[in-house]
C-alpha cells in the first residue's frame, strides 16, 4: 500500500512530527524566560518527548533520533558534548524496552515512568557535568529541576496526546 | 514451511542484534564525543559555532514573543510593590543628588587638573550592544547565546557588561552567534579587588548564583557589603568594572552577589577595550593549536 505521491508526502511530514515536537522543545527551553527564580531550575522539556514518544511511536523515535536530538541539545545548551545524546539515548533505550508495560495503563503510571527515567537523567547528567567540570555541582538545584520537569509531564503529555490522535493515529 | 520460519527467525535475530549494536556504538559515540570536547579541538568548537550560527535567527525570532510576556509577568508583580518602590526610589533620588553635585565638583576639579599635566586620556571602547536570544539556564551551565558575532566585530575574551556592570566575557564567536561566559559559571575566573581595602582577589564561579571570592589573603578581612570591581590583571579587562558586593563571610569562604542577575539580561555590551585579554581559555599563541 504506497499511495500516491501527495500522500506519502503528507505521512513523511506526519512522521516528522515526534522528532519536531522535541526540536521545538529544545528552542524553547533555550529561550531566555526572564522570570527571577526560574532561570535557576529549567524544567527539562524535551526529555518529556522523547519520553512520550518512546513508548506510543517508538518507530518514530529511534535510538539515532533520540542521540541526534541530544547532540543538538549540547551545543545550543552549551553543555559539554555527548552529555544529553548519552541521556537522551539512554531514556529512549530504557523505555522502549519496556513501553509494553505503560500501553493501556492509567496516566499515574505514565507519570510515574517518567519520574523513574527523569531522576535517572538528572541524576547521570549531574554525574557527567561534575566529572567533565572536575567540580561536583550543587544537588539542590538539580532536585528542583526533576521536579519542575515532573511538574511540567502531564500538560505536555496532554499536548502530545492531542498530537498522536489528531495526526498520527492512521499512519 | 519450517526452513521459511527458520530463515525469518533468523533474520529477526539479526536485526535485534543490529538494534542492539546501533544500540551501543551511539553510547559509545557520545563517550568518545565527551573525550573529544575535554581534549577542546578546533573540531568541536567549529560544530558548535556553525550549530549555533543556524540556530540564533530561530531564536531570535521566538524570543521576541517570549519576551513580551515576560514584559507582561514583571508589569503585573511591579504593580504590586509599586507604592514601596516610589518611596524607595524618591528616597535613592535624593542620594544621589547629592552624589551628583559631588561629582560636578570632582569632574570639574579633574578636569583642571588634567588640563595642568598635559593628561593624555585612555581612548574610547568601541562597543556593539545586542539581544541574548538564548539562556538555557538550569544547573548545569551559566551561559547565553547574543546574536552578534565576528561579522559585528565581537573577538573572544571580550567584556560583556550590562548598564555599567560587568556580566562575563565571550567565550565562543560565531559568524553572527556569540556565547557569553557569565561570571556566575564554574569556568569564570575574573581578577578582582575589593575596593575599599584595595585587597586582589580571583572570583571563581560555582554555577550557583553567588561566585566565590578566592585566593584572597588571609589578612584582608572582607565584609558583607564591600564593593568587588575588576581588578584589571591578566589585562582581561579594564579595572574599575563594578562586578558586585561582598554577601556572606562563612567559613572563610567570601559570597559576591553580582550587581545583575542573570534572568534581568535582555540587551547586553559587548566591550572591546583594546587590550590583548591573556584569558585563561585562550591560546598563549596563534601558532599553537587548541
Amino acid at each position: 500500500m504506497k499511495g500516491t505521491l501527495l500522500q506519502r508526502i503528507d505521512q513523511w511530514f506526519r512522521h516528522l512530527l515526534p522528532v519536531g515536537s522535541v526540536l521545538l522543545l529544545i528552542l524553547i527551553n533555550a529561550l531566555p524566560t526572564r522570570l527571577p527564580g526560574f532561570a535557576a531550575v529549567v524544567p527539562l522539556l524535551p526529555l518529556i518527548g522523547i519520553y512520550y514518544w518512546s513508548i506510543y511511536r517508538p518507530d518514530l523515535m529511534p535510538p539515532a533520533l533520540a542521540f541526534g536530538l541530544g547532540l543538538l541539545n549540547d551545543v545550543i545548551a552549551g553543555l559539554p558534548l555527548g552529555v544529553s545524546s548519552l541521556i537522551y539515548l539512554l531514556a529512549q533505550g530504557m523505555t522502549a524496552s519496556q513501553r509494553r508495560f505503560f500501553h493501556g495503563k492509567p496516566f499515574r503510571i505514565a507519570w510515574w515512568g517518567f519520574g523513574l527515567v527523569s531522576a535517572c537523567a538528572l541524576a547521570l547528567q549531574w554525574l557527567l557535568v561534575s566529572l567533565l567540570l572536575g567540580h561536583t555541582l550543587e544537588p539542590r538545584a538539580v532536585m528542583f529541576e526533576f521536579l519542575m520537569t515532573l511538574f511540567f509531564y502531564p500538560l505536555l503529555s496532554w499536548f502530545f496526546a492531542r498530537i498522536q490522535l489528531a495526526l498520527l493515529r492512521s499512519v | 514451511m519450517k526452513q521459511h520460519s527458520g530463515a525469518l527467525g533468523r533474520l529477526a535475530t539479526l536485526r535485534l542484534l543490529a538494534q542492539r549494536f546501533t544500540f551501543l556504538a551511539l553510547a559509545m559515540a557520545s563517550f568518545g564525543l565527551m573525550l573529544l570536547g575535554k581534549a577542546d579541538t578546533v573540531l568541536v568548537e567549529r560544530l558548535r559555532l556553525a550549530v549555533s550560527d543556524t540556530v540564533v535567527p530561530i531564536l531570535d525570532v521566538m524570543s521576541r514573543p517570549a519576551s513580551t510576556i515576560a514584559e507582561v509577568v514583571g508589569a503585573v508583580r511591579e504593580l504590586a510593590t509599586l507604592r514601596a518602590e516610589n518611596v524607595r526610589l524618591r528616597e535613592e533620588n535624593a542620594n544621589l543628588m547629592h552624589w551628583q553635585t559631588l561629582a560636578r565638583q570632582l569632574d570639574n576639579e579633574n578636569r583642571a587638573l588634567r588640563g595642568q599635566l598635559n593628561f593624555i586620556p585612555d581612548p574610547d571602547p568601541s562597543f556593539v550592544t545586542t539581544r541574548v536570544v538564548g539562556d538555557t539556564g538550569g544547573a548545569f551551565v551559566h551561559s547565553m547565546l547574543i546574536n552578534s558575532g565576528s561579522r559585528e566585530g565581537i573577538r573572544k575574551g571580550q567584556a560583556v557588561i550590562a548598564g555599567e556592570f560587568l556580566v562575563g566575557r565571550i567565550a565562543e564567536v560565531g559568524q553572527r552567534s556569540a556565547r557569553v561566559l557569565l561570571l556566575t559559571d564554574i569556568n569564570s575566573h575574573i581578577p578582582v579587588i575589593l575596593e575599599n581595602s584595595r585587597a586582589k582577589a580571583i572570583l571563581t564561579g560555582d554555577n550557583s548564583d553567588r561566585p566565590r571570592l578566592s585566593y584572597l589573603s588571609s589578612n584582608t578581612n572582607a565584609a558583607p557589603g564591600d564593593r568587588v570591581v575588576s581588578s584589571g590583571h591578566g589585562g582581561a579587562f579594564p579595572p574599575g568594572l563594578p562586578i558586585g558586593v561582598v554577601s556572606s563571610v562563612q567559613d572563610g569562604i567570601v559570597r559576591v552577589e553580582p550587581f545583575v542577575h542573570r534572568y534581568q539580561l535582555e540587551y547586553v555590551t559587548v566591550v572591546d577595550y583594546g587590550l590583548a585579554g591573556i584569558m585563561p581559555s585562550d591560546p598563549p599563541s596563534e601558532g599553537r593549536e587548541r
